[in-house]
């Protein structure tokens, strides 16, 4: 039987038949039918302190929990101001729906107050948006949104919708399946390809695995490790790949890239075959593309086909959902390895173990001050490396990636394509509230905290006990490290005053929250240890070295083989061709 | 080089501007692009003329490919498909150069569609070579004013 309801009910309606069991926004004006309609819903509302919090909760979210994530905010300054996270979800491929309201249709186009063309600022940064006309297609857009966000390469679905078409009438009636003719994501890898990368990986000599989000976002970690183990192929990854393969695995050789540790990069240099899965040879990743990975054929194993070839050309390209395609890869491989006579790999991998001995992640451990990559060491060791860590963006996020060694996916949640200052916070309380019997922790800097720094008030008043853990500088750090290396060290612009402003524990109590302080290396295990005992959401103020710098660094545009700044090691410029050591 | 893709869209609101959007923030170069519906209500077809070497064309395609509401792309090749554009120009003319001017336009199998005692109308459909031959050959008359509608293609047979 049909159902007659309002547009608001039909979408409430709706979004309780995709399972949605959570909201974060704020309400407005023209949202106020749905509010109203989402009061007596078993939906819960998270109520953010701004639509950029409300949006990267939701991504959070969907990020720790592998499902959509749903954003709601009104028209106008509630939706530009959304526009920040859908853009960051929409860079790492984070399945997000979201939701604004809109001036009624006869007032769209005549500047009506708290008005903005919300489906054309946000037509660049979402997979889809919809602008809804009439009650009757709630259900089918929202039904559509959803299968579009968390199909085929997952991405942020806006919904536009005007306040009169949610106080319209409908006939509730959903379909079975979303009806979408020119949407067909490829899921399973072509046949022949799969057997020309088995065949290139059993006859290479040095090959590298490089493994990004999508080995995430797919759930192919199993799978990955399958690969890895049974060809006894090392492993790099990317920010988003981070939890993809285990860290602590032997074959892993952590992060590659700008920050990436030398073996990684050294190795991409000289292996003679990359196999790049759910990766997207980013320009942090490659450093000069000229120069990456020139020795070597590529195997590009993504969902989306223009990510093949956009920056690096594939050799063998395969276009498939990852968990799929290195499954029949794996079979594939067993199957020839009979035929294909395998080359020897040990001095291969004898270089890479040398390498990884040799150029470890380090810094100076004995400076008698409080250094940021001792506070992620020990948040890592005193929560044995299981809390889903959330990061904000600039260095601290470099040395919680560095430093924070996680095995399992979807623990390592990072605004890794558009670097969101201010995401980690309201992430952190997105997946604390999808997961909450764990320890979530975002590893912040003073800088970017502050640009979200009233979600406490949601962590409080939701109960969400996310511990923060300011690596607080007193600069925008990555800014002043870039200024220390490539403009003469002229401070512009950088500095945050530590001494002055803000003090994070009076704003941390102020909210609610708990503020800790820790200036001394022998207190940070016990400030830790208080933060993880508290049932509340706690902010520890740790005073690190000001100027501390993230090492190892290849500068922008130059190649991976180019890294600077060991402090420990005497830096010898390793190029291929001129290297004391024999490159292969 | 120029590439002319044919694209069947869904015809919904905001297609075009999905299309354009796409072009500009990508950075490709959009040569001409004209939109017409099919046989069928709900689906239009984009013709699209690019300037792209074939490596970002690859691009194009698959970037365009990833907006929900396109259906189909074919890159038309010019040997196996049929393509025409349709010029209006306004000429100047008078009672002395009116028949030079109707003259080259019977060589070029054009139509006079408007006439006053200072200018004609002119339409004269066919490839853009033969367009801009047209173009130039009534310029030194004096071009009042001039549109031209983009290129419009089809793939032969079937």
């Amino acid at each position: 039987m049909q159902v007659k309801m309002t547009g608001a009910q039909a979408l409430v309606r709706s979004l309780e038949e995709e399972g949605v069991e959570i909201i974060f926004g704020i309400p407005g004006g023209v949202l106020l039918p749905v509010f109203d309609v989402l009061y007596d819903s078993p939906i819960r509302k998270v109520l953010t302190r701004h639509e950029q919090g409300a949006a990267h909760a939701a991504d959070g979210y969907a990020r720790a929990t592998g499902r959509v994530g749903v954003c709601m905010a009104t028209s106008g300054p509630g939706a530009t101001n959304l526009v920040t996270g859908i853009a960051t979800a929409y860079m790492d491929s984070i399945p997000l729906v979201a939701i604004t309201g809109q001036v009624a249709t006869n007032l769209i186009g005549t500047d009506a107050f708290q008005e903005a063309d919300t489906t054309g600022i946000t037509m660049p940064i979402v997979k889809h948006n919809y602008l809804v006309k009439d009650p009757a297609d709630i259900p089918d857009v929202v039904q559509e949104a959803f299968y579009i966000a968390r199909t085929g390469r997952p991405g942020p679905v806006l919904i536009d919708l005007p306040v009169d078409v949610s106080r319209g009438e409908l006939q509730y009636r959903r379909r079975e399946h979303p009806v979408l003719p020119g949407y067909k994501p490829t899921l399973k890898g072509h046949k022949k390809q799969i057997r020309l990368a088995a065949r290139a990986i059993l006859e290479a000599r040095n090959p590298v695995i490089y493994a990004g989000g999508g080995v995430i976002t797919s759930g192919a970690s199993a799978e990955l490790k399958k690969l890895a183990e049974e060809n006894g192929i090392h492993v790099t990854h990317t920010l988003m790949g981070k939890g993809a393969f285990p860290e602590s695995h032997p074959l892993s050789m952590g992060m590659l890239g700008m920050h990436g540790t030398r073996c990684a990069n050294y190795a991409m240099c000289e292996t003679d075959l990359v196999i790049a899965v759910g990766a997207r040879f980013d320009d942090r990743i490659t450093g000069k593309l000229s120069e990456f990975a020139p020795k070597a054929r590529v195997i590009h194993i993504d969902v989306d086909p223009a990510e093949i070839s956009k920056n690096v050309r594939a050799h063998i390209p395969i276009v498939g959902d990852a968990r799929q395609v290195l499954k029949d890869l794996n079979a594939a491989i067993r199957e020839m390895r009979s035929e294909v006579q395998a080359p020897d790999r040990s001095e291969w991998n004898a270089l890479i173990e040398g390498w990884k001995k040799k150029y470890p992640l380090t810094y100076d451990r004995d400076s008698g001050t409080l250094k940021p990559q001792y506070v992620v060491e020990r948040i890592h060791a005193l929560t044995r490396g299981e809390a889903i860590v959330c990061t904000e963006v600039g260095q601290n996020q470099m040395w919680a990636a560095q430093y924070y060694k996680v095995d399992k996916p979807r623990r390592f949640i990072s605004s890794g394509g558009l670097g969101t200052m201010g995401f980690g916070l309201p992430a952190a309380i997105g997946a604390q509230l999808g997961k909450p019997g764990e320890v979530v922790f975002d590893i912040a800097g003073d800088g970017s905290v502050q640009m979200t720094i009233q979600e406490l008030a949601t962590a409080v008043l939701e109960g969400a006990p996310v511990k923060v853990a300011i690596l607080n500088n007193g600069y925008l750090g990555m800014v002043r490290q870039w200024q220390q290396l490539f403009y003469h060290g002229k401070y512009s612009c950088s500095c945050l005053e530590r001494e002055r402003t803000p003090d994070f524990v009076l704003l941390a109590e102020a909210y609610g929250a708990k503020g800790i302080r820790v200036k001394d290396p022998e207190m940070v295990d016990q400030a830790i240890l208080e933060a993880l005992e508290a049932p509340c959401p706690v902010l520890i103020d740790f005073w690190v070295d000001p100027e501390e710098n993230v090492y190892p660094m290849v500068a922008p545009g130059a190649p991976l083989y180019d890294m600077i700044g060991d402090l420990l090691y005497p830096v010898e410029k390793v190029h291929p061709e001129k290297a004391e050591e024999p490159f292969l | 080089m120029k590439h002319t893709l044919s694209v069947l869209v869904e015809n919904k609101p905001g297609v075009l501007a999905r299309v354009a959007e796409l072009f500009a923030r990508r950075g490709f170069n959009i040569d001409s692009l004209a939109v017409g519906t099919t046989d069928r209500p709900d689906i239009s077809r984009m013709t699209i003329v690019v300037d792209v070497a074939e490596h970002s064309l690859e691009q194009v395609r698959k970037q365009l490919h990833k907006l929900i509401n396109v259906i189909e792309i074919v890159d038309l090749d010019p040997e196996t498909s049929v393509a025409r554009e349709l010029v209006l120009a306004k000429v100047k003319v008078d009672k002395d150069t009116r028949s030079e001017v109707i003259e080259i336009v019977d060589i070029f199998r054009g139509n006079i569609v408007d006439v006053s005692p200072e200018s004609i109308i002119v339409e004269v459909t066919g490839s853009s070579q033969k367009l801009q031959a047209f173009e130039d050959l009534v310029r030194p008359y004096g071009i009042r004013e001039l549109v031209r509608t983009g290129k419009v293609a089809l793939p032969r047979g079937k």
